[in-house]
């Protein structure tokens, strides 16, 4: 056993919880301070100097709060159910390449906790299973808000989750791989985006899905299911549900930056390897206010609009869009690519203004 | 014993279990979540065999989106405790039939096995890789991959049909 190895990854991994959890925190403190401003107000500023410490403040009252457990709830899966949200959303984040390989101590590091060669598919299991824990926290609370909530989001994770894996397709496509450290080095020339616009924005949407935002926050929509899903929860157990969605956006938002947007590349990089991670978290950064600034700006889709948004709409383009990349790549033209998605989604979205028109205006 | 060997007795342990508790649980909901439970050890069995595609595939396909839809229906449903099932006189025997059959048959390629695996095309050497099974599935396996194509197609445009209301 090589004992500097374990050592090397046990470090990769505890750093990279500790960014998470640390990065959950002051995500709440960043979104509420960049809401704040586009609806203008000032937000949170009394813990601290300009309210940076308003997380440990929140992290207080949590831990201090009661922890309630409905009397007819399913004991077990009531507690298993922040469990199971949680560490999904922690693991996923193992794949993603913060930098390119550093050297410490005369060892070559990779800034990575693990470089799969199925990479992108082991994010597509894991996110697959973290629907789990929304769905039965919905219906071991008892509740029938809740219940409805967790339901809503089984169907919109199932329906978002093919039009991902279509945008994850064109990213593998234009690689050549499934191993997201090469995805990334491929972009060394070129970002992805460039190539697959329409991809990219496939997988932005589509994310926003995942992760149960706004405008897509159908399972907890406060103003018909009270709070969805998390209705009977409260302390700790509320805190590992706000802490899963939030790790969610920062892991999507890394995910999104190593696929299209050119990963950890950025100029300089190659001879200072360690602006590497300064360029993935800028990335990681602009991503978070593009979705809190969705958030701010678009009202929620009613849900039967959201699911024919997810099948007829999301998923034709994503089949297309994924042939149109194919194409390209079998041809060797790849000035294509980029032309012909463009077309489609232009297409495609003549054909819904106009199938909306009709609805108005018959 | 062997750091292997230790794996794979306690995941066998743990794959069984789940399935006696899936077979044994009177509560669909907890039926459901003990058969996710042994897609998951299967998956790793799968990661324990070198073949990390098949078991994420599998996690994806029958942990993620398969028993997703079946707990969406035993919840949409409401039918969440069982009634105790009706006892066919048929069944124990033809059960015990079967199960020494299959026990039989797994025995006797236990022991006969080099003398038929002779006759079966030799795997992928590095099974691993994404590369590999792709490779293996668009050209050795072409036919029964187009023909699984097809058939899914069917099931799915059967399904449409079934539960379209008629005009």
């Amino acid at each position: 056993m090589d004992y500097a190895l374990l050592i090397e990854w046990t470090l990769k991994s505890l750093i990279l919880l500790l960014v998470l959890l640390g990065g959950f925190a002051y995500l709440t403190l960043y979104e509420r301070k960049a809401l704040a401003r586009i609806q203008v107000r000032i937000g949170p500023n009394r813990a601290g100097p300009w309210g940076i410490l308003q997380p440990v403040a929140d992290g207080i009252k949590l831990i201090f709060k009661e922890e309630f457990t409905p009397a007819s709830a399913d004991k077990l899966l009531f507690f298993l159910a922040p469990l199971i949200t949680v560490v999904p959303a922690l693991v996923i984040a193992a794949v993603v390449p913060w930098g390119p390989p550093v050297e410490i101590f005369g060892r070559r590091v990779t800034l990575q906790v693990a470089d799969l060669n199925v990479g992108v598919l082991y994010v597509m299991a894991i996110a697959s299973i973290s629907v789990y824990g929304i769905v039965l926290a919905g219906w071991a609370s008892n509740n029938k808000y809740a219940m409805l909530g967790g339901m809503r989001s089984s169907a919109q994770m199932i329906s978002y989750e093919l039009a991902l894996g279509l945008a994850f397709v064109t990213a593998i496509l234009l690689a050549d791989s499934m191993q997201l450290s090469e995805i990334v080095a491929a972009q060394r020339n070129v970002w992805f985006v460039v190539l697959q616009p329409v991809g990219a924005a496939i997988f932005l949407i589509a994310t926003l899905a995942e992760v149960n935002r706004a405008p897509f926050d159908m399972p907890e929509a406060e103003q018909e299911l009270t709070a969805g899903y998390h209705t009977e929860y409260s302390g700790m157990k509320f805190a590992l549900f706000f802490m899963a969605e939030y790790d969610k956006m920062i892991v999507v938002s890394a995910l999104a930056a190593s696929l299209f947007f050119g990963g950890y590349w950025g100029p300089g990089v190659e001879r200072f390897p360690w602006l590497g991670p300064v360029y993935m978290a800028i990335k990681v950064i602009i991503l978070l206010f593009g979705m809190i600034w969705v958030r701010a700006t678009l009202p929620r889709i009613r849900y039967d609009r959201l699911m024919s948004l997810g099948w007829k709409v999301l998923f034709p383009l994503a089949l297309a869009v994924a042939f149109i990349t194919a194409l390209g790549i079998l041809l060797e033209q790849l000035w294509l690519v980029p032309l012909l998605s463009l077309l489609a989604a232009f297409l495609t979205s003549l054909l819904v203004t106009r199938a909306i028109w009709r609805k108005v205006y018959a | 014993m062997s750091l292997e060997l230790l794996l794979f007795l306690i995941l066998a342990l743990i794959a069984i279990a789940s399935a006696l508790g899936m077979l044994l649980s009177r509560h669909a909901v907890y039926a459901a979540l003990f058969l996710v439970l042994n897609f998951a050890t299967v998956a790793v069995f799968y990661l324990l065999l070198n073949a990390p595609f098949i078991a994420m595939a599998q996690i994806t396909v029958y942990a993620g989106a398969i028993m997703v839809l079946f707990l969406f229906v035993i919840m949409l449903l409401g039918t969440e405790v069982l009634p105790p099932s009706p006892v066919l006189p048929w069944q124990r025997p033809l059960a015990f039939l079967l199960a020494l059959g299959l026990l039989a048959e797994s025995v006797y390629l236990l022991f006969f096995r080099q003398r038929l695996t002779l006759s079966l095309p030799a795997t992928i050497d590095p099974f691993s890789g994404p590369k590999a099974i792709g490779q293996a599935l668009f050209t050795g396996y072409l036919l029964p991959f187009e023909i699984t194509s097809i058939l899914l197609l069917v099931a799915m445009v059967g399904a449409i049909l079934l539960t379209r209301k008629e005009r």
